[in-house]
């Protein structure tokens, strides 16, 4: 069996996996594993545009937020139904990261992280602003109500949630992986290892950066709004500095450039919480904080980076 | 006469380019020798190499001492100045502060003090200049300078780089004759790496010639510019 | 805006103009050693302050305690160079930023785990009365700027005047020809760290009285540092100094005038503002970059 059959069986599995593991949990653990295909998305978005194309964002919670207040208001201001609040969430994050990206074009990596680390932190400040509460309802933020699953349909709300985020994020993980694999995700790549060189060679540098920016900022806004829906919730204390920082942590552990990467770095930043926090409130901090450290270190290629290494090693000794 | 820096056997590498292939040469105490050699022949990574700026396998020698293993700075403080190619300036402090940092690891404050007299007294311009920002030295001033900072250290070993790159002949000659008075009076040694190998081998005593990072012939500098097949096969004239 | 108000709040601008100034040195300090920025900068000070809270608590005079805990923060300081930042010292860009995030996270939450979360107040040596009950100034901002002004000379002093100071700048400019002047490049680095932390923990402690000691105490304090250190140039300590003091009155007037709802929103459009506009600040060097 050659190795493209044998990553698409390897898929199939994973997905019958996935389909079959709302009905032997409990609805909780439903709950978050749709946390973790969500964190999977927002993931992805963060890795094409750090990992792939070697522009640091410490800000990309902005993006999480920003779809998840449009879908907050769409479906509690509008009425709009939850399904069709993922797009609009899509297409506006996508326009706000292209234009972000714009300006961004001029800092270089150092200063892109001041810049969005910055924005990182004065988000939950713009959240709360009182000229906008009207929409976003201020501090209190705004409560959404739970979606039900189609008539007929026999499925809890939470396995139903999950479904729908699953087919979402198998979507845009299918949308991502042709990207990165094409010709433009080779520019990106270029662009991230030697710009000046990319530019010399026709590399339309400017426009893929601020584009990468977009579709960047489109997944993590998709993701943020099936989070808002999936939590029911969003106020503007949910989105500091640290939710920024949680999904460098994503990426981080999971690996830099590297699609499987943002499923593992998901599945370690919603579940290393749970955790850590049974040892103390502080803990889950210090522990990202010795992982992010100890992972330059130790594994700078993530555990999609381990595991590919490892792999390799086996079918060497097998060979 | 004692050998102050004995090299054996000197191998360097940038990365993964190996650029000199075993080396042998010596600098008698009280002497001046020089390393000749065309462009790329590894002249400048010769000198790298005995200060430790570049990966080096071998056996370096000074005073006795086993210096390869060393830090930079450590080596620097046994008593070895490195004046580099490209004169090696901090070109935002003034011509004062680079002296001063010549001597940093100096503890004789009255030592210092005599040297900055002296120095000024070989390089009346520097005392001219003294409170300049180096940048803004013309080249002859910034070699000067890059000359005299290395003095301050009050080394036994000075190593030199290409020291008349890029001057005016008149300057070129004043700079030679200071050399040579600092190695009469002062008993400086000195290890002089130059592409102009007239001026070289009129300075120096010992001559060795390097192509493509081996030493091809050595011998005294008498010898070398006395062979005329040699001069023009190697060296040019 | 009434002229009394103004004049208030230029001076309460110029103390927290001090704090910024003296954060927006700490940055500049150890960017112009390494081109890196500090995220974690404002994390140490706060933990800083943390551990002057602690003598403070078992009874040691204020200003004994002031002294342990700048003693102390160098320490640290030089310490989380030579243990931390120097393995990653020469790898690519985002590795370090990350490793920064990384320190910021770990201290931020110590901080917390240690000495929990809730809001302490904490001390002014300076009395609660304003000098010669004048309206505009408080004692304790007249203080703080007058300790901030008083760092920044010891500092001028060592650096323009001292044999190690002129060799840190050498290493800072200049780490090649200062390994061949015999300069430990390594240790001025890690002094360079030291002084930084020493600077944030005096920032710390004398913003702590206003704001209140908790562990997200500094975060808009960083972000202001950041904007003056930007404004004044990144590789500019006068500048950085004098970026700090603008930000602080700045931020102080607008704030009167505009709310103070949105006031990290102001530094934020100030970042990148000025990254936009002039990426090399008032007085930082324009750099170009060789193909």
């Amino acid at each position: 069996m050659n190795t493209p059959s044998r990553r698409v069986a390897g898929l199939a599995l994973l997905l019958m996996l996935a389909c079959v593991l709302p009905f032997v949990v409990s609805n909780y653990r439903v709950f978050q594993c749709t946390l973790v295909l969500v964190y999977a998305i927002a993931l992805l978005g963060l890795n094409m545009l750090t990992g792939y194309n070697g522009q640091i964002s410490l800000g990309h919670g902005a993006f999480y937020a920003i779809g998840a207040y449009v879908a907050a208001i769409l479906m509690d201001r509008f009425g709009v139904p939850y399904w069709l609040t993922l797009p609009v969430a899509g297409a506006v994050c996508a326009v706000a990261g292209f234009l972000f990206g714009l300006p961004a074009l001029r800092f270089e990596g150092l200063y892109l992280s001041l810049a969005t680390f910055a924005l990182g932190v004065a988000l939950p400040q713009i959240l709360k602003y009182k000229g906008i509460e009207h929409w976003t309802g201020g501090a209190q933020g705004i409560v959404i109500v739970k979606p039900e699953p189609p008539a007929g349909v026999p499925l809890t709300q939470d396995q139903w949630l999950y479904f729908v985020a699953l087919a979402t994020a198998v979507l845009m993980f299918a949308l991502g992986w042709n990207l990165l694999r094409g010709r433009i995700g080779r520019a990106m790549v270029a662009i991230r290892d030697q710009p000046i060189a990319a530019q010399a060679m026709g590399v339309d540098t400017s426009m893929i950066k601020a584009m990468t920016f977009g579709v960047s900022a489109m997944y993590t806004g998709v993701a943020g709004a099936l989070g808002a829906i999936a939590i029911q919730f969003v106020a503007p204390d949910s989105f500091t500095i640290f939710l920024s920082i949680s999904l460098v942590v994503g990426i981080v552990v999971g690996g830099l450039a590297s699609i499987s990467g943002a499923l593992y770095g998901a599945i370690f930043i919603q579940f290393i919480p749970n955790v850590a926090d049974e040892i103390s409130k502080a803990a889950p901090w210090a522990i990202y904080g010795v992982f992010l450290i100890g992972f330059m270190y130790v594994m700078p290629t993530g555990v999609a980076g381990f595991i590919r290494i490892a792999v390799a090693r086996w079918r060497r000794r097998r060979s | 006469m004692a050998r102050l820096l004995e090299v054996r056997n000197l191998q360097a590498q940038y990365g993964p380019t190996q650029v000199l292939h075993g080396m042998d040469f010596a600098v008698e105490e009280g002497g001046i020798t020089t390393i000749l050699g065309a462009n790329g022949a590894g002249k400048t990574t010769t000198l790298r190499a005995v200060c430790a700026m570049v990966k080096t396998r071998g056996e370096i020698s000074f005073g006795g001492k086993r210096i390869d293993g060393l830090a930079t700075e450590s080596i620097v403080r046994l008593g070895v100045a490195h004046v580099p190619d490209g004169r090696g300036t901090f070109v935002n402090l003034s011509v004062e502060e680079n002296l001063r940092l010549g001597a940093y690891t100096r503890g004789d404050k009255a030592g210092v003090a005599a040297d900055f007299e002296r120095i000024y007294a070989y390089f009346p311009r520097l005392k001219e200049r003294r409170r300049q920002q180096a940048g803004t030295l013309s080249g002859g001033e910034q070699q000067m300078l890059a000359v005299s900072r290395a003095l301050m250290l009050r080394p036994k070993l000075l190593l030199l780089d290409e020291p008349s790159f890029g001057l005016a002949p008149l300057i070129v000659q004043e700079l030679f004759s200071i050399l040579r008075d600092i190695n009469a009076q002062d008993g400086v040694s000195m290890l002089l790496v130059e592409q102009n190998a007239a001026l070289a081998l009129k300075l120096a005593n010992q001559a060795y010639l390097l192509e493509t990072g081996r030493v091809v012939i050595s011998g005294s500098a008498e010898q070398i510019g006395a062979d005329e097949s040699v001069r023009r096969s190697y060296l040019g004239y | 805006m009434s002229f009394d108000l103004l004049i208030h709040q230029v001076f309460s601008g110029l103390a927290t103009g001090g704090i910024y100034a003296s954060v927006a040195l700490a940055l500049v300090m150890i960017y112009q050693a390494t081109h890196l920025v500090n995220f974690a900068q404002g994390e140490l000070a706060m933990f800083s302050t943390y551990i002057a809270w602690s003598l403070l608590q078992t009874g040691l005079p204020y200003w004994a305690a002031f002294f342990l805990t700048v003693a102390i923060a160098f320490v640290l300081g030089v310490v989380i160079e030579r243990v931390i930042v120097r393995p990653v010292e020469n790898a690519p860009i985002l590795s370090v930023v990350i490793v920064f995030i990384g320190l910021l996270v770990i201290i931020n939450s110590l901080a917390g785990w240690i000495f929990s979360y809730t809001i302490k107040p904490f001390p002014s040596p300076f009395p609660a009365q304003p000098l010669f009950g004048n309206r505009y100034v408080s004692s304790h901002e007249l203080g703080s700027i007058g300790i901030t002004l008083v760092v920044l000379a010891l500092l001028f002093v060592f650096f323009r005047f001292t044999p190690l100071g002129l060799a840190m700048r050498a290493a800072a400019q200049n780490p090649v020809s200062s390994r061949l002047v015999g300069i430990r490049v390594g240790w001025m680095l890690a002094l360079g760290w030291g002084l930084a932390g020493a600077i944030g923990a005096i920032a710390g402690i004398m913003v702590a009285p206003t704001v209140f000691l908790e562990p997200n105490m500094m975060s808009g304090i960083l972000l202001y540092a950041f904007a003056a250190a930007l404004l004044g140039g990144i590789d500019s300590p006068g500048g950085a100094v004098l970026g700090g003091f603008i930000v602080g009155v700045l931020e102080n007037v607008v704030g009167s005038l505009l709310g103070t709802e949105l006031k990290l929103t102001v530094a934020l459009v100030l970042i990148v503002g000025v990254l936009v506009v002039r990426p090399s600040g008032l007085f930082g060097r324009r750099i170009v970059t060789r193909v």
